[in-house]
């Protein structure tokens, strides 16, 4: 087999690996910690990706990396931007002028896409975390609400608790607050979704037809519904969401002409 | 894209401009221990020539908070500042100058040997065109040495400059006289004076066509370039070896641009960053830029010390002019025009705008106008958040990527 191509996104949170055939079609994926080891985690996620279809690193054409440890992949033929790939990706599935909003673990980023594809404008968040997948998980955390919950929690919500600090810190004592005021855990939890909601509305106009994709999508769908509830129209949840960035850079690596 | 380290071009005439900034250091040091000659500190673009024809040696704070950054000995000594109540969210150049001084800790003994660090002024001297920080600064200083601190409050958010302003300018600095005078033991030498102002002239406009010459395609220099070369038109201006300093880096460039020699080899992408220096980050950030084939090759910083309005027959309301049209003065419309002018002028590409925390008179981005200019000239523009000195303000990780993103997309714009 010669038209595989290979994807690592090496992110601050999370190492994702997709593999997709001369289709486009993603045939294997895998998605592990990131850890302290940028090199080691994306071999292993690689190998696992590969194993799990019966191939081996030979058969992979191209590989490009992406992503905060896109520099430490050894293996990978060239790297690209975040912003490249999960512009990519998305311009995949949805074909025309959007505008996609990448909730990340540690930053989010609003892209413009143009009909034809290209970038038009982006952006990402001031450097602090809040307002990110980080901001969630940590705050979670101090209410011993596993990450894994915080959908299914926000969903049984029956009003949202609001947020009044952008402070990840401050936003865990004011939780405090709220707990002693007799809120909901599943109301605060809410509220911490809307809170990202928020962060995110701040950045842009957030004009026409919105896709959002990141990790933080993908295992919080309740926050896309948020936002189009802010928006007052639909945002699409990208298919794949957790790999757009790996798909993405797959796709690059297939659409490159070579040599590179 | 390039994924080697480019080799930075030198540009000669540095040799030179080092040795005459050395010479002004050890001349400063002297006069403070010797007490031969009376000491101004002065802003950056303060009343400078008023002072030398005063018959005092001036000395720039700023100057020495942008050593402190590109020492990246800012960020240890800003918290000493922070304690004293000079908060976080100040000039960082304030707050690591003021840690210097407490600490004892500056840049300038260590690169001139047997000098300790700033020379004691005899008074202080500011204008708050460019901010109120520089007033609260030198006020710091004035309480520490019980010296006189003077100065001239500008007009802010400017947009014409007006005579009534120029009036008004010029008799503030007319009546800073009488303390100079008292200070330095000296009438003020009014010929000296228009002597000075002449000096200063031919020194910005040397300086302006060396900023200028960047226009070239490619571009024989870069903002980075720039960043160090400014030294002499800011500390030096109004002296002979400035102009002669000038005279011999502008025929440098001129030949570079004979010789189709670039300061980027194989320039692709034109960019005007606007905003502060990241002082710390300087070599990281034109390290990258060069790898991209990015010229940075114009900035509103170092025009900052481009004052047009200097004429040596009218001293006073000429001073009052040129500190005033600054584009840090100036309102909203006014720095719209200015940028308007020099992307055509230096055929830009892209713009970066540097949001500094905690310079927010030099972060030109806070109202909107990266929008505005990236809908006029359909072209994308990055707002990367930083500092001048205070690095704990910058995530190194997050800029790389976003410059390297918004390279990436200038080159699928003109189709690469
Ligand atoms: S203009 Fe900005 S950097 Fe300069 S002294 Fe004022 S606050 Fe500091």
């Amino acid at each position: 087999m010669n038209s595989v191509f290979g994807g690592v996104d090496v992110g601050a949170s999370a190492t994702k690996v997709a593999l997709i055939d001369a289709g486009r079609r993603i045939i294997a994926s895998d998605v592990r910690r990131t850890g302290v080891d940028f090199e080691g985690c994306a071999r292993e996620a690689m190998d696992a990706a590969l194993s799990s279809c019966g191939l081996s690193c030979a058969d992979v054409t191209r590989i490009f990396s992406t992503g905060y440890g896109r520099h430490n992949v050894s293996f990978a033929q060239a790297t690209r931007t975040e912003i490249a790939c999960h512009s990519r990706a998305a311009y995949h599935f949805f074909p025309r002028k959007i505008t996609v909003v990448d909730v990340g673990g540690q930053d989010n980023k609003i892209i413009h896409i143009a009909l034809n594809g290209r970038r038009e404008n982006f952006k990402m968040n001031r450097k602090c975390a809040a307002g990110t997948g980080a901001f969630l998980e940590e705050v979670a955390q101090r209410m011993d609400v596993p990450i894994a919950q915080v959908d299914a929690l926000a969903r049984q919500a029956s009003h949202v608790v609001r947020m009044g600090s952008y402070c990840t810190v401050f936003t865990k004592t004011e939780i405090l607050a709220h707990l002693r005021a007799g809120e909901k855990v599943p109301d605060i939890v809410a509220g911490l979704v809307d809170s990202v909601v928020k962060r995110i509305i701040e950045m842009d106009p957030l004009s026409g037809e919105i896709v959002a994709s990141g990790g933080v999508v993908a295992h919080i769908p309740v926050l896309a519904e948020m936002l189009s509830r802010h928006l007052g129209r639909p945002v699409h949840i990208l298919p794949e969401a957790q790999l757009a960035g790996a798909f993405g850079a797959a796709l690059l690596a297939m659409e490159t002409p070579v040599p590179l | 894209m390039k994924t080697e380290q480019q080799t930075f071009k030198k540009i000669n005439a540095t040799k030179q401009m080092k040795e005459i900034m050395e010479l002004h250091f050890r001349e400063l040091d002297e006069a403070a221990k010797t007490k031969s000659k009376k000491i101004a500190w002065c802003t950056s673009v303060g009343p400078a020539e008023l002072l030398r024809a005063a018959g005092f040696l001036v000395f720039f704070p700023e100057n020495h908070g942008a050593m402190l950054g590109a020492s990246r000995m800012a960020t240890d000594l800003i918290p000493v500042a922070n304690a004293l109540g000079y908060s976080p969210d100040i000039c960082s150049y304030l707050t690591s100058d003021i840690g210097s001084y407490i600490k004892g800790q500056s840049p300038i003994s260590k690169a001139y040997p047997g000098i300790s660090g700033p020379p004691r002024p005899d008074v202080l001297v500011y204008n708050t065109n460019q901010c109120r920080d520089v007033q609260d600064w030198y006020n710091f200083y004035a309480r520490e040495f019980n010296i006189p601190c003077i100065g001239i409050q500008t007009h802010r958010g400017v947009g014409d400059v007006t005579k009534a302003h120029v009036d008004s300018i010029s008799a503030q600095i007319k009546a800073l006289i009488p303390t100079l005078e008292e200070v330095s033991g000296k009438k003020l030498d009014y010929d000296e004076f228009k002597h000075v102002v002449g000096l200063s002239r031919q020194c910005t406009d040397l300086w302006k066509e060396v900023l200028q010459i960047a226009s070239n395609v490619p571009s024989p220099l870069t903002f980075f370039d720039g960043a160090i070369q400014m030294g002499p038109a800011v500390i030096l201006r109004g002296e002979q070896r400035a102009v002669d300093f000038y005279k011999l880096l502008l025929a440098e460039l001129k030949l570079r641009v004979k010789d189709k020699v670039a300061a980027i080899d194989g320039e692709q992408f034109r960019i005007y960053w606007e905003g502060m220096p990241i002082w710390g980050k300087l070599r990281e950030l034109s390290t990258q830029f060069a790898e991209l084939s990015a010229c940075v090759l114009a900035s509103t910083y170092c025009s900052s010390w481009v004052f047009t309005a200097l004429d040596p027959d009218d001293p006073f309301d000429s001073m009052a002019r040129a500190y005033t049209e600054l584009v840090i003065v100036r309102d909203e419309n006014y720095k719209e025009r200015y940028f308007e002018a020099e992307i055509e002028r230096y055929k830009i590409d892209g713009m970066i705008f540097h949001d500094a925390k905690t310079c927010p008179n030099n972060s030109n981005n806070r109202y909107g106008m990266p929008e505005r200019l990236s809908k006029k000239y359909n072209m994308p523009m990055l707002v990367i958040n930083g500092d001048l000195n205070d690095l704990r303000c910058y995530s190194e990780e997050q800029a790389r990527t976003n410059i390297e993103a918004y390279i990436e997309q200038l080159s699928e714009k003109k189709g690469r």
